[in-house]
């Protein structure tokens, strides 16, 4: 149970860790100064989760490393993000629908993992949710207003949406570890929060006037370490370099 | 007349923007920003004038309803005031136990 525990929690912990990066990249280059503001918050919200969820991880690892030490020192094939998270930003456009999608996903995970049996998880579910509640309205504001905004957003949008749906499948992959948390109530399947994400999908997604692509097809590899997307090294060099350069270095 | 006929600069309107710091305090104007529409607003006032926990509420409204006096007509608007102590309701004594007022 406590590998199974200390990989749930580096997938909660590097989902936020790499997409806060990522929103990060937008820092003094939004389109706007409301949006750059908007989304370095987004960015630092995600990073505090980051430090619990990589806290908790390292506490239940037991092997004398900080949440630091897991967020700096480890490569790529130790991730356990989603491949959605870590795909270069593209345009504006595409930041948002990606962050909408995980939106989605985030709040119904939060909602349930508000419940779990482990008071730890409990804990930082309660705490992150109030924050990705406002993720999602703001996300999915920006989606339904770019979506149904002129000829030029709405097809950067829907292409937006092509390319990143089959992407946010990997959210709903469920392994033994998966059913084995779910045992315990610590917990739920990811497969289970899938109705709801389409709930909130179909909705926002149809107030954008946005076609959801028709393929049950999902990438796959990202949540198991195995097969991420070339993307993931290079956002490391970025993330990483000052603790890989200076091995320790403070502030 | 749409709003892109209207502003030949194609920006989204500007917003001034009032925050209530506690329940009890009335709104103090805080500064302003540019948003498409009211509800953005909202979001845009709290992402960039509450992140320090500075407020319980948020009014937005859009610049251009504000109706300002004129800094030309201070003098007939403001200086035949000045002289009028007696509107002043300084000749009262306050009983201590009101406090502020």
């Amino acid at each position: 149970m406590g590998d199974h525990l200390f990989e749930f929690l580096l997938r909660q912990g590097d989902n936020t860790l790499i997409l806060s990066h990522r929103i990060s990249e937008w820092c003094g280059h939004a389109p706007i100064i409301e949006e750059d503001i908007a989304l370095a918050n987004i960015a630092l919200d995600l990073l505090g989760q980051t430090q619990m969820w990589l806290g908790l991880a390292a506490e239940v690892e037991g092997a004398g490393r900080s949440a630091d030490d897991l967020a700096m020192l480890r490569d790529a094939w130790d991730f356990r993000n989603a491949i959605l998270v870590e795909r270069p930003n593209g345009d504006f456009g595409q930041t948002m629908m990606r962050q909408f999608l995980f939106d989605a996903y985030h709040v119904e995970l939060l909602n349930r993992l508000a419940n779990s049996t482990d008071e730890r998880i409990a804990a930082i579910a309660a705490k992150s949710l109030k924050e990705v509640e406002y993720h999602f309205e703001r996300s999915a504001t920006t989606v339904i207003a770019l979506g149904d905004g002129s000829e030029e957003s709405h097809a950067r949008m829907q292409a937006a949406l092509d390319d990143q749906w089959t992407f946010a499948g990997e959210l709903f992959e469920t392994d033994a570890g998966d059913h084995a948390l779910n045992d315990a109530g610590i917990a739920p399947l990811p497969s289970e929060l899938r109705a709801g994400f389409n709930t909130r999908a179909i909705a926002v997604l149809g107030d954008a006037t946005l076609n959801i692509p028709e393929t049950t097809f999902a990438h796959s590899g990202g949540r198991s370490g195995k097969r991420h997307s070339e993307h993931l090294g290079h956002l490391l060099t970025q993330m990483q370099w000052l603790q890989r350069a200076y091995p320790g270095a403070t502030w | 007349m749409s709003y892109q006929d209207t502003n030949p600069r194609n920006e989204w309107p500007l917003w001034e923007i009032f925050i209530r710091g506690q329940h009890g305090m009335s709104h103090r104007h805080v500064g302003s920003l540019h948003a498409p529409d009211a509800e953005m607003a909202i979001k845009n006032a709290r992402d960039v004038y509450t992140r320090r926990n500075e407020g319980v509420s948020i009014w937005v409204v859009e610049a251009e309803k504000i109706t300002a006096s004129s800094p030309s007509d201070k003098g007939p608007m403001y200086e035949p005031s000045q002289s009028k102590v007696y509107r002043h309701p300084t000749f009262f004594d306050i009983p201590d136990d009101v406090g502020a007022m």
